[in-house]
């Protein structure tokens, strides 16, 4: 059985007067799956998400969020869905707990169960003591994580977070991810994650979707894409201790690794062009032609770099 | 529907608000102790309980113009952030996000609102009423609870179209600041503005007021124009209620009392005055119904950014 599509669109268009925000943008996303929405800020990501949960219309084409209309039929798509805004807000006097528990209630989830629910989502995402305390004395941190038991409370089938690591610090980020790949690999919890900060989230998402000036301009997993971008070859540098060197020796030897098509030396430095990864093979050579080794290090056009170049086309 | 409207009616008795609600009980009660009972039976017309109201005794201002000057306030202060608060808040997005329909989260409001001003209304006036009974040392005939019934409807009327107003506003304009600056300018606005307008209008058309026809033109003009401002409408419908035996004439707020003297001295009953009052209370829920729509049509579509 192949796995059910949760977000289905089609030639999405959202356009503000003269502005085009969002330019046919067509994305798929099945059950369990963690997706990567990337994109610099103002590219479209957050109005591709609001048209998805039917917080503003589409201009043109079709949304099918859980095999429904999010613009004429939204209750059941939020039923199903969880959304983490961009800048999520809680009641600040009401406490943690108090903002969950408004939460059960917007979702008709009677309340002894919504109680159970609370205490073991407040639990998992580490605000069990904080529980009782009024929002407006939470970080930024622990709003999000409280941002994040809100979304799981109605038990969703998919889970929308819009830019979760904005503001967080790094042991923050290292534990909303690991949440994220807990909610896709354990509870089948399909993920849209958007964000403009692509190493920090290329590790968990099965695919990821690079969006600039509202069109989604690659799409595939993290390393179709690389491959996609970097060609089939590799390059490495190395750098060569300037006494250790012994004329054109060492370049020679390295020219002379299988697979390795070009060697260049400037200075001390040799770039190599091979059809495969040559860089342990390339550092026995060096070394073992009594050379000293300085640095190695590999050229491959990272995900990072791709991602940079639709950046700066700004 | 219900999770909304529970919340909201916590927000307004849990909070600061609730000190400016309950001060403004507490002060009308204080306003209806303060009018001379003696003075009052001795002058009354026999509708002690509703002279409490309308006397001005003792007392700078009846509780009457208190209710008709405050009353507003309270309604601005219960609906001018309602929705923009929860926007700038970002509680706005993440609510809509649940399965709720937009207009629940509207509707849910308003009614809090609405008990929230049903609440104090009649809280003030039963106080007022069992201080006046201790005084005076009777109950209040059925005809005037009738009429006090009645007063309660119209006052709540009253009150709702400012909270529709102030909601509006809220849904309008994103700061709060701004929406409630702009409903504080739409209640003088409305209350005074409206009325003096109204006269000079009157004027205009009518310079001369010499025959007793152009008189009635003068006053026709004058009392049309006036009850474009809800303020007006429930002050008229307010007199026939209150005041059975000068209340027949409509012009209680224009004419003077000493012209009212050759009149005879027979109250009108209490379901004749409900009658008249009847196109007042529906021309007040006909102004909410049209602010209720204008902010239905804003709100429905909008985009709800975070």
């Amino acid at each position: 059985m192949s796995p059910e599509l949760l977000v289905e669109t089609h030639a999405l268009v959202k356009e503000y007067g003269d502005f085009v925000a969002v330019d046919g943008v067509d994305l798929l996303l099945s059950e369990g799956e963690v997706y990567g929405f990337l994109g610099p800020n103002g590219s479209g990501k957050s109005t591709t998400i609001l048209m998805m949960l039917g917080l503003t219309e589409p201009t043109e084409g079709t949304v099918r969020v859980c095999g429904h209309d999010p613009t004429r039929n939204p209750i059941a798509v939020k039923r199903q869905v969880g959304y983490l805004p961009e800048n999520l807000g809680f009641y600040g006097d009401l406490t943690g707990r108090e903002n969950l528990r408004y939460t059960a209630e917007l979702n008709n989830i009677d309340r002894a169960e919504a109680n159970s629910r609370i205490t073991d989502l407040l639990a998992m995402v580490e605000l069990s003591d904080a529980a009782n305390q009024p929002v407006a004395q939470y970080s930024r941190g622990m709003r999000q994580r409280l941002g994040l038991a809100d979304v799981l409370l109605k038990r969703p089938r998919l889970v929308i977070l819009d830019d979760p690591t904005l503001g967080l610090d790094p042991t923050g980020i290292e534990w909303l991810l690991g949440m994220i790949e807990e909610l896709s690999s354990q509870r089948n919890i399909a993920v849209f994650l958007s964000s403009h900060q692509l190493h920090e989230v290329q590790r968990v998402c099965h695919r990821v979707g690079i969006m600039s000036h509202g069109r989604i301009v690659l799409e595939g997993t993290v390393s179709e894409l690389t491959a996609q971008t970097a060609g089939a070859g590799f390059s490495i540098v190395l750098e060569v201790r300037a006494d250790a060197r012994s004329g054109t020796g060492v370049r020679d030897a390295l020219a002379a690794i299988e697979g390795v098509s070009r060697c260049e030396q400037t200075g001390s430095r040799i770039n190599i062009e091979s059809d495969r990864d040559v860089r342990a093979a390339a550092a026995a050579v060096v070394i073992g032609g009594g050379g000293e080794l300085v640095e190695l290090r590999s050229q491959n056009r990272t995900l990072e770099d791709i991602y940079l170049r639709y950046f700066q086309q700004d | 529907m219900r999770a909304i409207f529970w919340k909201e009616m916590a927000d307004h008795f849990g909070r600061r608000r609730f000190v400016l609600l309950f001060g403004l009980v507490v002060m009308g009660t204080l306003w209806g102790v303060l009018v001379d009972t003696e003075q009052l039976v001795r002058q009354g017309d026999g509708f002690f309980f509703l002279d409490l109201f309308t006397s001005r005794i003792g007392i700078p201002i009846s509780l009457l113009t208190f209710i008709s000057l405050f009353g507003p306030v309270i309604g601005i202060a219960l609906g001018f952030d309602s929705i923009n608060s929860e926007r700038t808040q970002g509680t706005l997005a993440r609510v809509l996000a649940q399965p709720v329909y937009r207009d629940a989260v509207f509707n849910g409001k308003f009614l809090a609102g609405l008990l929230t001003l049903t609440i104090v209304v009649w809280s003030m006036g039963i106080s007022v009423v069992g201080l006046g009974m201790f005084r005076l040392g009777m109950a209040p005939a059925g005809e005037e609870v009738i009429r006090l019934i009645g007063f309660g409807l119209v006052t709540i009327a009253y009150l709702a179209f400012w909270l529709a107003m102030a909601m509006t506003a809220s849904v309008l304009l994103r700061n709060t600041v701004t929406s409630a600056l702009i409903s504080i300018g739409l209640w003088i606005g409305l209350s005074f503005f409206v009325t003096i307008a109204a006269s000079v209008l009157a004027d205009q058309l009518v310079p001369e007021v010499t025959t007793s026809e152009q008189a009635l033109r003068h006053f026709n003009i004058l009392t049309w124009a006036s009850r474009l401002s809800p303020g007006a409408l429930f002050t008229e419908a307010v007199s026939i209620l209150l005041d059975p035996i000068g209340g027949r004439v409509l012009t209680l707020i224009s004419v003077a009392p000493e012209r009212l003297q050759g009149l005879l001295a027979t109250p009108v009953s209490a379901g004749q005055s409900l009658q008249l009052v009847w196109p007042h209370i529906v021309a007040l829920v006909a102004m909410v119904g049209g602010l209720l729509a204008v902010s239905y049509t804003k709100f429905m579509r909008e985009e709800i950014r975070a």
